[in-house]
């Protein structure tokens, strides 16, 4: 009884967030190493979506939900579209990845683990009690003034990065 | 929630792009590899940009998703170039300036 009475006076136990969060994180973590063993390309490619919209997916639950938009748009909408075109114009590797040798393969998973192991350890050390009580949706007026104003230099040079992007792109992909 | 969930699983995202970039040898995948890299920042940002109640975290993972736009198409046509010189995007095949 004063366990339930601690339960429902704890105001961030988030019981139906927590649920969504480990069906996205579980389907994600699938669809991420599904990117990185298929053998088919395009597969690849799809893999990548469920992986993106699960990103999305999060951003939604962390109150973002402009920067959950703007996933939506950008990456599922264009950079997937994107990475499409590069496999269908290189269209020799359409088929599948032939196998890399196991050696690299095992040291790259090596690499991986190591990496995780480090960085767990140090998470768990650092924020073990980090607690995110998100009440209300961030605004998306708070995330434009910010942009607009503290961060204005940033976005212009971005916005420049991007024409440059551009005109890279083209100038290196141009037949001549 | 906790802060921690999201960013274990923002490291076991990062962790299998790293694999991804070091294991695969098709340019393309190799490409999608880094994406899922930046993908795991982004978490991050978000996840910290909620934790202190800032905007800032927003913003820079707005940001980030600009720069891997720019860079997805930087990337894929040098992967284009490449593959019309050489007539393949096999990456181990491609050690001109090795020394």
């Amino acid at each position: 009884m004063s366990l339930l009475a601690a339960l429902s006076a704890d105001a961030d136990l988030y019981v139906a967030q927590n649920v969504f969060f480990a069906v996205i994180a579980v389907s994600m973590i699938y669809s991420a190493v599904r990117v990185v063993t298929t053998g088919n390309v395009v597969h690849a490619a799809l893999w990548l979506v469920v992986v993106l919209a699960g990103v999305a997916a999060q951003f939604i639950l962390l109150g973002s939900e402009f920067v959950a938009v703007t996933q939506v748009l950008v990456y599922i909408g264009a950079v997937v579209v994107l990475f499409l075109f590069g496999v269908m114009l290189t269209r020799a590797s359409l088929g599948d990845d032939e196998s890399v040798g196991d050696e690299k393969r095992g040291m790259a998973a090596v690499v991986g683990v190591l990496l995780f192991a480090v960085m767990a350890i140090a998470l768990i050390d650092s924020f073990e009690d980090g607690r995110l009580v998100i009440e209300t949706p961030q605004s998306v007026n708070a995330v434009s003034d910010a942009i607009f104003s503290q961060y204005i230099v940033a976005f212009e040079a971005v916005s420049v990065l991007l024409l440059a992007a551009l005109i890279g792109a083209i100038v290196v992909a141009r037949k001549d | 929630m906790l802060l921690n969930q999201f960013l274990l699983l923002s490291a076991v995202l990062f962790c299998i792009g790293v694999y991804g970039v070091l294991a695969r040898k098709n340019g393309v995948l190799v490409l999608m590899s880094i994406e899922l890299i930046l993908n795991a920042v982004n978490i991050n940002l978000v996840a910290f940009g909620a934790l202190t109640d800032n905007v800032a975290g927003a913003v820079f993972a707005l940001f980030t998703i600009a720069v891997a736009a720019a860079e997805v198409g930087i990337g894929l046509a040098i992967v284009l170039l490449i593959y019309r010189n050489r007539r393949s995007i096999d990456l181990s095949e491609i050690d001109l300036m090795k020394g």
